[in-house]
């Protein structure tokens, strides 16, 4: 092999791992990303002579400090066997393994940026992002746990409240379909995110039942609840939003505050037909989007003429009120509260189920990648091992040698 | 084998008399109309062919019963409100409400009513028990098929209400009356004196 004309670059990695030995005349870091090549002889016996011939006191100071250093771990050398012409052409870059290279998780890490890293450096940064992994799945465990119990104490409520639209249903049967003028959705969202799909599914919902009713002759307008319906159908359909409410689980949520809001509601939108759109708690993993229909008093008396199910409304005898339009106003107005009441604890019921289940995959996600990444910072920790392992054996038979 | 069949057979007609009845899942309640209103569905399809179609609350319900031929002797009353549904399908002899013309019987049979209620006393008769609570106001609807819905936003049983505190705030809202210069004060107050009167009328009646 000697008189071969192959070049050997030594590359040097981790300079900052090399202590400044007195007799080296050096500091690590000036030497920087210079890189080193020569003709060398390739016999280990020729080594020596070679190095002091060519490099001087560089090379065998480098070599004596890594006789030194090498009981600090830090360092790790790296010979490369470059059979080109011409230059070297190789910069240093850090000891990787080839699968940490290619490697999903560590590509965003810039390499090039990275630069003089060696084994520590690249065990750090799969520590650093170990470390981020597992705080992650933590926060989404504990956002778990606290949305479950929400979830409890909100349920109740809901399954309680539902006995409060089945009497206006009962009586006035149930038209979505009813064909009016002046149409307003009512959108229920959630304040808060990070709760799976149901925000958008309420937003397409409402979309859809925009395009299905508003016409050349009639007209259709959003309120909007919580944030998250604001954001979204803030941004194509800003000229129809009528009113936007948000932070209504602020303070604990009871028909008294409902009351007001569809008071609002009822005061400063004109209607025909109010369309509710909130999610449906079905279960703690189904939530089914539902639209419900409130009718104004002057529809509601339309429809009763035209026959239906309303068409029976005639039959029914009405106590109290001066006159039929009023009790029939107060009773539309009712029926709105009410109506939104249960929508309102079913739609926040269904944001707690959802976000259960949206931080349970995160955090299942988390454990996935968590493994991985374990067994990356496995296999490079071990592979450094075994390389610096090489580089003092061959250093050490060397000197025998 | 057919020995055994015929066995079976023998021994399933005696049996279904005394099989347990197995309570229905929430799917296979019938709903009226189960898949939607048919011509909403429709229009939706047209629309947004790729989305599922919103349920609507009739889907949700249990469908009521249709007006019997011969009089039930019993009427079916629920009581809901906000928090609690106080009686579901409860069957009862009687119910007088406080309607705002005046405390009204419901009896099984009565024609289809829907009343408006006031702060009042309500009493549930069932035999010889008497359920009495005072509600504030809200809506009672009659069927014709002797079911009665009774909506109200809150509703004490009597024995929990403080009759010194109705007294308290009865004296209060008095005053409040005849010192009110503004019509939503003189309205509030008025208000406020109504139920405290009502109330304690509920006690002393």
């Amino acid at each position: 092999m000697s008189g071969s004309n192959t070049r050997w670059t030594l590359i040097i990695t981790n300079w900052a791992a090399i202590s400044p030995h007195p007799s080296c005349g050096w500091q690590a870091s000036r030497i920087g990303s210079k890189f080193f090549s020569s003709e060398h002889r390739t016999t280990t016996c020729d080594y020596h002579q070679h190095t002091f011939k060519r490099f001087g006191t560089l090379i065998s100071s480098i070599h004596r400090s890594v006789r030194k250093s090498y009981k600090t771990t830090e360092l790790q050398w790296r010979w490369l066997h470059s059979e080109e012409k011409g230059g070297v052409s190789h910069l240093l870059f850090p000891l990787q393994t080839l699968s940490m290279r290619s490697d999903p998780l560590l590509l965003p890490l810039k390499w090039e940026q990275v630069g003089l890293g060696v084994r520590s450096i690249s065990t750090q940064i799969v520590r650093n992002r170990m470390k981020s992994v597992r705080n992650i799945q933590k926060i989404t465990k504990a956002m778990k746990m606290v949305a479950a119990s929400k979830l409890r104490a909100i349920q109740v409520r809901a399954e309680n409240s539902r006995g409060l639209w089945q009497p206006f249903t009962a009586l006035l049967g149930d038209t979505p379909s009813v064909n009016v003028k002046k149409n307003v959705i009512v959108t229920i969202s959630s304040d808060k995110g990070l709760c799976g799909g149901i925000n958008s599914t309420s937003v397409k919902i409402s979309r859809a039942l925009h395009r299905i009713n508003a016409g050349p002759d009639t007209e259709c307008k959003y309120v909007i609840l919580g944030e998250k319906g604001k954001a979204q159908l803030i941004r194509d359909s800003k000229k129809d939003i009528e009113l936007i409410m948000t932070e209504l689980q602020k303070n604990f949520l009871n028909y008294t505050q409902v009351s007001v809001l569809a008071d609002d509601i009822l005061k400063n939108v004109e209607f025909d037909a109010l369309r509710i759109v909130f999610n449906k708690f079905q279960s703690v993993v189904s939530f089914l989007p539902t639209t419900a229909t409130v009718l104004s008093p002057e529809i509601v008396e339309r429809e009763s003429e035209a026959g239906g199910k309303i068409g029976s409304l005639d039959s029914y005898e009405i106590e109290g009120g001066e006159t039929k339009s009023e009790v029939l106003q107060n009773l539309a107005e009712f029926q709105f509260s009410c109506v939104m009441f249960n929508a309102v604890l079913e739609n926040a019921c269904s944001e707690q189920g959802a976000r259960m289940s949206a931080m349970d995959s995160s955090s299942r996600n988390a454990g996935d990648m968590l493994d991985r990444l374990t067994l990356t910072y496995n296999r490079t920790r071990q592979a450094s091992i075994t390389t610096e392992l090489i580089e003092i054996i061959s250093g050490a038979s060397a000197l025998e040698g | 084998m057919f020995r055994q069949a015929a066995h079976r057979l023998f021994t399933r007609s005696t049996t279904t008399t005394t099989t347990t009845i197995r309570r229905l899942y929430s799917t296979e309640v019938a709903t009226d109309a189960s898949s939607g209103d048919a011509a909403f569905v429709e229009a939706w399809k047209k629309v947004a062919p790729n989305i599922d179609p919103p349920k609507t609350p009739i889907q949700f319900m249990e469908p009521r019963p249709p007006t019997p031929s011969t009089l039930p002797s019993k009427l079916t009353v629920n009581f809901v409100l906000p928090y609690a549904a106080e009686l579901s399908k409860a069957e009862v002899d009687m119910v007088i409400v406080p309607a705002t013309t005046g405390q009204m019987g419901i009896l099984p049979g009565h024609v289809p009513t829907i009343a408006e209620l006031k702060p009042g006393l309500l009493s549930v008769h069932e035999g010889n028990d008497v359920k009495k609570y005072f509600i504030s106001s809200g809506f009672a609807f009659v069927h014709s098929n002797s079911y009665a819905d009774i909506l109200a936003v809150e509703a004490v049983p009597l024995d929990r209400i403080d009759p010194a505190q109705v007294q308290k705030g009865l004296s209060e809202f008095t005053q409040k009356l005849n010192s009110a210069s503004t019509d939503l004060d003189k309205a509030e107050a008025q208000i406020g004196v109504d139920v405290h009167s009502a109330l304690n009328s509920a006690l002393t009646g």
